[in-house]
């Protein structure tokens, strides 16, 4: 293979102008051509900038000083422009609303042809082809307000296809998706590579999920730097991961746990290729000895939904006969795919919304007549995006908010506020203006400035969406201190991580209606469940069936029990 | 509320006016709109308002989707009849140049000239509403954008109104959920609140909307830059038509429209102006 | 001076997101006023708000569509005197563009008096001259009622841009203050 590579990073170092440090150190790298590289990284480690500098985002929008030599198919990037770079790199960006700019998926894919002056004749015969390869031909004519997250993602990689680029580059593709539309996201990634034979750049955290199928290799970034540039296999069983916070497959975690020593011989890098010969025994008797003990909630009950029928129009039905008894103190995840009724739900526990027929009950009561403002001081919603919430320049403005609203003497707000912004890990920052805050602890700022109004139930619409390894269990072991502390926390989320790790009920809604309330290793590893709810079963079930032990979701189970106990110590 | 509220109910029937390309219908309505403004006759006009209801009927536009609308134009021109009225009482008088007074109220005398003046007003203000309907309940979103930059207006600031038709639902959808995350806080936009409060409380929904909007017009310029907006002078669009025989057979008509009622000032009336007193 | 008028992508996007904001409120916030049946737009201030970050084509741009869409919305088609008159009215509010330093951080006293004599003079221009005066010419309206709406309107206008306008880009400025020095940790 003397083929020369097709992407190729010299002694490159970037850093912004904004910033008082390079984003990208001394980077040396060869992707030749119809490899497929995953690169890995933390938030904030450059990965996005190294995107960036592919696809000529860097410098023609985000100005900087480059060293050294970045050469795309031999030629010198900064002797090209974003425009023609765009001919080679075609980037499918993360936040596929954003991306969709046409009214309808025919107009969006035809987009850049548009902006080749294509005449119309022949973009309309070109964007039927390329729909036909990414299975969206029948939906030409949809508006994004009809397309699933998996549909609009389909439509970007179609609008970046048309241009017949030889390089594409995907920014967090699973970002906005549930966990089965991201599995087949990945699943068409691949086919396209294995049809094609284009190069394939794709940047995520979520390592496990990508591994799904296949790549040549993965590439570590942390701190601007390259620190591995391993096979699936080798990386999966070095220390890299760990030491990076990257998380690592949940099943590699399983083994360690189980004291098996992971090496690249035992070909760990998917769970397909895993072979268990040699750690099928100690799996077996770590299973034994786990302890299942978690304590059962005794607890009165908190908040309960009886015979709750919803619909908008009055035709479709949103939500129907659901029911479910939530008891203080308790933990749980509410999971469904898009348009499943999560969010309505939602709405109709704080009263945005009306329940069309049967009862919502706080402690055993009809809250039905409470104005939007009562249920506030009973059930606190916190958005997904803090930016949506957030409306004072400075903390303590932001988090008195509610109380001054309700007109409390000025006194006792400060002193609400200041207990509030201590539980948070806010009171260093009181006097800060919020826009020098971290995307975490802006979401600290808005769960504050609900629980100032001492809600005794707190919902929280994906706390952790977008959110590295080290930033979700930040967010989420927070979230535990305020559960510990006596409040009453509904997550709606489809990361099946936190809802295995952190909540030991979930409740699975499809269709508008309740198909599974139970526990989180139940959910995840029912066939039936999973497919409804657009979910994937866990790696952690594939492993015990692997290791040949029966009883998988009590195996998974155990392994929730034990990592809490790890953390709990 | 749903939050997939269609902008306008365009509606998908197949009729003469749906099939007209939209460049057609947007000159077509930039012409006869011009000419209504243009002429204070009320023959001409109340001709135009007939040829209008008769095309939204060929539209197949049901009731039930201006009714709405038509109510707030009603209201809309009453008021400003009444208030026109008490302004200037003697306007006619003063357009026609005649006085035929027939009654006085309050000591105002009621003429001929200003019932004539406010009635053609009245309809001339009217007029434009059918056509706008049907301009905006017949032609698809997507046709507006490459219709105006049909019309020479630049590419660049035609699909600012693509965007604008794009993301409105977007930006809607987000008002309502910042606007009922905030009243779970506590705010009332109602007027019991003190005069410069109310503006503070309104800051409380439009801050939050405004500086998440920020965060997405980066990256929406982002994703438009990677495909190659605006890296040349012109571009084409995947939803402009080829002119038809009858676009061009609209096209004629409502050009000769226009000059007809140009045509009825200089020749006939030798002023904007119908003047039936002299 | 041929800065005031560069289009890029992004002024673009933002011309097509802020008439999209405009129109909403345009049509949903309103302040009300002390005077009955009449309410303050709150939609002026972020055409100006708007303009005042990406020049007066956006500016112009984002009132003009967002009045004519709105109109569209309510009452079928744009009563095109008063929305050229918005057009106006942002163009002219484009003009604080670059001319303070809120890019930079910073909106205070003599930022604040930039931005408010701009927008008093392109409200007076749009509200006391190109309405009025489109109304007389296509409408016949009688001069002392245009004249009076004019006047209300501007002062209106002038009071909503002035507080809402002000507010946000102050907001706004306190958001680019830590930009520049930012480092990790």
């Amino acid at each position: 293979m003397s083929e020369p590579a097709i992407i190729e990073f010299d002694h490159f170092t970037f850093q912004y102008y904004s910033q008082a440090e390079p984003t990208l150190h001394d980077i040396n790298l060869k992707i030749y051509p119809g490899e497929k590289i995953l690169i890995v990284g933390p938030s904030g480690s450059g990965k996005s900038t190294l995107g960036h500098c592919l696809n000529g985002l860097i410098p023609f929008a985000y100005r900087g000083e480059i060293q050294g030599s970045l050469k795309i198919q031999g030629l010198e990037t900064r002797d090209l422009d974003i425009f023609k770079l765009s001919k080679v790199v075609g980037t499918v960006l993360q936040d596929s609303d954003g991306q969709f700019v046409g009214l309808t998926v025919g107009e969006d894919i035809a987009f850049a042809l548009e902006n080749d002056n294509v005449p119309t004749a022949q973009m309309r015969e070109r964007v039927a082809k390329v729909a036909q390869m990414v299975d969206m031909d029948s939906l030409l004519s949809s508006s994004p307000f009809e397309l699933s997250g998996g549909q609009k993602q389909r439509t970007s990689l179609a609008g970046v296809m048309i241009d017949d680029v030889d390089i594409l580059l995907f920014d967090e593709p699973l970002a906005n998706l549930d966990p089965a539309t991201g599995k087949t996201a990945i699943e068409i990634i691949d086919d396209i590579h294995k049809r094609s034979h284009k190069t394939i750049l794709i940047i995520e955290h979520r390592l496990e999920d990508v591994l799904h199928r296949g790549v040549d290799r993965v590439i570590v970034i942390n701190d601007g730097h390259i620190i591995a540039d391993l096979n699936a296999h080798e990386l999966v069983s070095s220390a890299v991961l760990v030491d990076n916070g990257i998380r690592e497959p949940l099943y590699v975690t399983a083994l360690k746990y189980a004291g098996v020593k992971v090496t690249s011989e035992m070909k760990p890098g998917h769970i397909t290729t895993l072979s268990t010969e040699l750690s099928g025994h100690a799996l077996q008797l770590w299973h034994e000895k786990v302890k299942t003990a978690a304590p059962e909630n005794r607890n009165p009950s908190v908040l309960a939904m009886e015979n709750v029928s919803f619909s908008y129009d009055g035709k479709r039905p949103v939500l129907q006969e659901i029911n479910f008894d939530i008891r203080e103190g308790e933990m749980v995840s509410v999971v469904g795919k898009n348009g499943a009724g999560k969010s309505t739900l939602s709405k109709l526990l704080c009263g945005f919304e009306k329940e069309d027929r049967g009862r919502i009950l706080y402690r055993g009561e009809d809250i039905r007549d409470k104005s939007i403002k009562e249920r506030a001081e009973i059930i606190g919603l916190v958005m997904q995006n803090p930016n949506q919430m957030i409306s004072k320049p400075m903390i303590f403005d932001e988090v008195a908010l509610g109380l001054r609203m309700r007109q409390v003497p000025e006194e006792q707000i400060a002193e609400r506020v200041d207990k509030v912004l201590k539980v948070c890990g806010l009171a260093p920052f009181k006097s800060w203006p919020i826009s020098a805050l971290s995307y975490g602890q802006k979401k600290r700022v808005t769960i504050a400035s609900i629980l100032v109004l001492d809600p005794k139930i707190l919902i929280l619409d994906e706390p952790t969406a977008g959110q590295d390894f080290r930033h979700y269990t930040e967010i989420m072991e927070f979230l535990v201190e305020i559960n510990r502390m006596g409040v009453t926390v509904i997550l709606i989320t489809h990361d099946m991580h936190l809802m295995l790790e952190y909540t030991p009920r979930a409740i699975v809604l499809a269709g508008g209606r309740k198909i599974a309330d139970t526990a989180a290793s139940v959910v995840l590893t029912d066939a039936e469940v999973i497919r409804e709810a657009n979910l994937k079963e866990t790696s952690l079930f594939a492993l015990a069936q692997l290791a040949g032990i029966p009883e998988g979701t009590r195996f998974v189970q155990g392994f929730i029990d034990y990592e809490r106990g790890l953390k709990n110590r | 509320m749903n939050a997939k509220l269609k902008l306008f109910s365009y509606n998908m029937a197949d009729t003469f006016i749906h099939r007209l390309s939209g460049v057609t219908k947007l000159v077509c309505f930039l012409l006869l709109t011009f000419a209504v403004m243009f002429s204070y006759d009320i023959r001409v006009i109340l001709g135009m308002m007939v040829l209008s209801i008769i095309l939204m009927r060929m539209a197949q536009i049901r009731f039930s989707q201006i009714r709405l609308m038509l109510v707030y134009v009603l209201i809309f021109l009453l008021t400003n009849a009444i208030i026109s009225f008490f302004f200037s009482p003697e306007q006619g008088v003063k357009i026609y140049g005649t006085k035929h007074a027939f009654a006085e109220v309050w000591g105002i005398s009621l003429t001929w000239e200003q019932v004539f003046y406010q009635v053609t007003k009245f309809f001339k203000y009217a007029s434009v509403v059918p056509l706008g309907m049907i301009f905006l309940l017949t032609t698809n979103p997507s046709e507006f954008a490459s219709s105006l930059n049909g019309v020479g207006v630049n590419y660049k600031a035609a699909y600012a109104v693509a965007l604008t038709l794009r993301y409105f639902p977007d930006v809607q959808r987000d008002y309502h959920d910042i606007y009922l995350a905030q009243q779970a806080r506590g705010l009332e936009l109602s007027s019991k609140a003190k005069f410069f409060d109310r503006f503070k409380n309104s800051l409380l929904i439009v801050i939050p909307l405004i500086f998440s909007t920020l965060d997405r017009i980066e990256v929406i310029s982002n994703a438009m830059d990677l495909r190659g907006f605006s890296k040349s002078k012109t571009r084409t669009w995947y939803t402009s038509r080829k002119l038809s025989r009858q676009d061009v057979l609209a096209l004629v008509v409502s050009a000769v429209l226009l000059l007809f009622t140009v045509a009825v000032s200089v020749f006939i009336n030798r002023s904007r102006f119908y003047n039936p007193f002299i | 001076m041929k800065d005031l008028f560069k289009v890029n992508t992004k002024t673009i996007v933002a011309t097509g997101l802020g008439a999209a904001i405009f129109t909403l409120l345009f049509m949903f916030v309103k302040v009300p006023s002390p005077v009955p049946e009449t309410s303050f737009q709150t939609a002026y201030g972020v055409s100006a708000f708007f303009a005042t970050l990406f020049g007066p084509i956006a500016g112009a741009l984002i009132a003009f569509i967002g009045h004519a869409l709105s109109d569209a919305i309510q009452y079928g088609t744009p009563w095109w005197s008063w929305v050229i008159a918005s057009g106006v009215s942002g163009f002219i509010f484009g003009l604080a563009f670059k001319r303070t330093k809120v890019e930079e951080g910073e909106f205070k006293g003599k930022d604040i008096l930039t931005f408010n004599i701009i927008q008093i003079i392109g409200n007076a221009i749009a509200w006391v001259v190109v309405a009025p005066l489109l109304d007389i010419i296509i409408y016949q309206e009688p001069a002392s009622l245009v004249f009076t709406q004019g006047i209300t309107a501007a002062i209106m206008n002038i009071v909503s841009t002035g507080v809402i306008g002000t507010l946000l880009l102050i907001a706004y400025a306190a958001t680019r203050t830590k930009k520049g020095s930012l480092s990790k940790g």
